[in-house]
């Protein structure tokens, strides 16, 4: 068999969209099926089933999903309660939400309908990041036919009330935290909040809010429709579940695939990505989980599982799950430096540890990559990212250190050896170029 | 962050299309009516639409639009970067993926290809007809190296399908958006893996369901 997971097991069936997105064909794979038995159970089992079922939220942060509804208040109040859905999908290697929103659209529509009913919700908003123009075309279809067929909207055929709207951003990767997403969902500058209030106590508009993930919503029909055990069933203890997981860079054929959590990294690639680009031995290093998190080693992905506490051992994290593939002829300095650019890219500017220091790491990274920087500024830039670190509102500024100080956990010689490199083709004695060019 | 500033030359005056006002509309009743200022991204977005970039003068039009004031219309619009604050190309804008897991698989050779066709980065082209941009990830990275033209997302590009892109773009024809390597998405190329059994798409998953742990179970 190929990978851990078996097809009777994958929640996404349409995952490559060789079938129909529509209602009739996600009927056909069981997306609505039973769904308003699920409500009749009541909101305490939904969140109860969700809890047991171990899934962690899975937009990179891995907070246990049930939990986190269970935080909204018990009774409506004077403020409506909401569910906001982050599709604003930006973490540089992942691209699994835009398959669901694209080819399994029912699901999610599905998920958020049981999800608001479980938070006492009657709206729900997706934030569908700018630049998927067609992800959110193929959306506002799918919400079309749900409302058409009684599914969502007033006076349904489940018994809740519950409207759904999509709203698209401007192309901010910061609008991925959620409080920059309830800013930006509300019409300003996509800024980080504050916390607390937390969103469960004044989030989008100042009301209880609860902001989850897509693929983290999307799956929670089928989690009800074969029981929290079935998908407790995957996966280690605390890591549970199937996963989405992205494969990009130097692999034979990259690929989104579902697996089971805790799949070993090894087998994945080359199971279903047909291995590293000219066999296992060229492997370099592997970004594991989104450019947020630090990069391993060859040697570590050897034996390194597809979860939330094997990565975070290693000092890097399962974050989405998006693996990032580099082999021997990577210029690894190189990619950490693009990566800094992201960041300084996009970095909202509020905080000044972030705002500055993405900037500034940015710049001696380039030096870095090119030989030019001091020996001694290896070690200012990594006292500069442990203060960047940490000193932040939101986790920006966490991310943008964590991918340097991987690569000199684990690569800091090979950046001695370009500075050296470099150093001894220009010897430090004044007029020596002059010399030489005349 | 990345600085952004209005266009030196602005046009005189802004007004919105009839289609653009309709559109703009079906987006308000999406929110709280107290709650106009939601709408503003996507209003500046359909400007975007309708004038290929958005000026000073529709700037002020939104704000009126949603009763807000000029310099919370002017602080969306100038921190987005989907927001095109210049004129940019009349038949295509081109944004190439740049970030680490498209460049592994040469998105710098893409952006040679451009250079060499269309010219420097954020310049339209001495035509009038294209702009490129490099752009940070556009979530398509196992379909990398990848540029999104226009509004859509073209996949698995090398240089030579990139440079005929253009050249088809230039020619006034419009080619299609998805992979150019012969995928159907993101699936493995050549070898699907995964979802190849019958049972999951013959009907058998949509029969009535008893579902597992109800709560009778769990009492007793």
């Amino acid at each position: 068999m190929v990978g851990v997971l078996e097809d009777k097991d994958r929640i996404f069936t349409n995952l490559y969209g060789f079938q129909d997105w529509g209602l009739a064909g996600a009927k056909q794979r069981g997306a609505w099926n039973a769904t308003p038995d699920m409500l009749a159970l009541g909101r305490d089992w939904v969140i109860n089933q969700i809890k047991n079922s171990g899934l962690r939220g899975r937009g990179g942060a891995g907070f246990g999903t049930g939990l986190k509804w269970s935080f909204m208040p018990k009774e409506v109040k004077d403020r409506p309660h909401y569910l906001v859905v982050n599709a604003d999908e930006s973490e540089p290697g992942t691209c699994k939400d835009r398959e669901i929103m694209r080819h399994d659209p029912h699901l999610l529509i599905e998920g958020c309908l049981i999800a608001s009913f479980a938070m006492q919700a009657h709206a729900c908003y997706i934030y569908i990041r700018g630049e998927y123009v067609r992800e959110r075309e193929v959306l506002e279809e799918a919400v079309k036919q749900a409302y058409e067929a009684k599914l969502i909207g007033k006076n349904n055929i489940h018994g809740w009330d519950f409207d759904l709207y999509i709203h698209h951003g401007g192309g901010a990767y910061i609008c991925g935290e959620e409080t920059a997403l309830l800013e930006s969902l509300e019409g300003k500058k996509g800024q980080p909040r504050l916390k607390p209030p937390f969103p469960a106590g004044a989030g989008l508009y100042g009301c209880p809010t609860t902001v989850n993930n897509v693929e983290s919503i999307a799956v929670v029909g089928t989690i009800l429709r074969r029981g929290a055990d079935w998908f407790a069933g995957f996966g280690r203890p605390n890591n549970t579940g199937t996963k989405l997981m992205c494969v990009s860079g130097h692999v034979e054929r990259p690929c989104n695939i579902e697996e089971s959590m805790s799949i070993p990294l090894r087998q994945l690639l080359e199971d279903h990505c047909g291995g590293v680009r000219g066999g296992w031995g060229n492997l370099k290093a592997i970004i594991p989980g989104g450019s947020s998190v630090a990069m391993i080693p060859a040697e570590q992905c050897e034996t390194a599982l597809m979860d939330f506490d094997s990565l975070r051992d290693l000092k890097s994290g399962l974050g989405t799950a998006a693996v990032i593939v580099m082999d021997k002829s990577t210029d690894l300095i190189k990619a950490i430096a693009r990566l800094s650019y992201f960041y300084k890219h996009e970095s909202c500017g509020q905080c000044t540890p972030c705002r500055e220091g993405t900037g500034w790491m940015w710049r001696v990274m380039e030096r870095m990559a090119t030989g030019e920087a001091d020996m001694k500024e290896i070690d200012l830039l990594l006292d500069v990212a442990s203060q960047v670190e940490g000193h932040t509102i939101c986790a920006l500024g966490d991310a943008a250190a964590w991918p340097i100080q991987g690569l000199f956990r684990h690569f800091r010689p090979e950046v001695e050896d370009r500075i050296t490199r470099y150093r001894s083709g220009r010897p430090h004695v004044q007029g020596a170029r002059l010399a030489a060019a005349e | 962050m990345s600085v952004r500033r209005l266009a030196k030359e602005q046009p005189a005056d802004f007004t919105f299309s009839k289609d653009t006002l309709k559109t703009a509309n079906w987006w308000l009743t999406k929110y709280p009516a107290e709650r106009k200022q939601s709408a503003v991204l996507p209003i500046l977005w359909l400007v975007q639409k309708q004038e290929g970039w958005v000026s000073e003068p529709a700037i002020r039009a939104v704000a009126e639009m949603l009763d807000m004031p000029v310099i919370r219309v002017l602080e969306v619009a100038t921190f987005y970067t989907m927001i095109q604050l210049e004129p940019v190309g009349k038949v295509a804008l081109i944004q190439v993926c740049g970030t680490t897991p498209c460049m592994l698989r040469g998105a710098n050779d893409l952006m040679r290809v451009c250079k060499d066709k269309i010219g420097a980065k954020d310049k339209v082209s001495s035509d009038g007809a294209l702009t490129w941009q490099e752009v940070e990830c556009l979530g398509a990275c196992a379909n990398a190296p990848m540029a999104q033209i226009n509004d859509y997302f073209y996949e698995d590009l090398t240089p030579e399908s990139l440079g005929q892109i253009i050249d088809d773009f230039r020619a006034g024809k419009a080619p299609k958006a998805g992979s150019y390597a012969g995928r159907h998405s993101s699936e493995p190329a050549g070898r699907v893996t995964s979802l190849t059994d019958p049972a999951l798409y013959d009907g058998s998953k949509a029969k009535a369901i008893t579902l597992p742990n109800l709560p009778q179970a769990e009492t007793a």
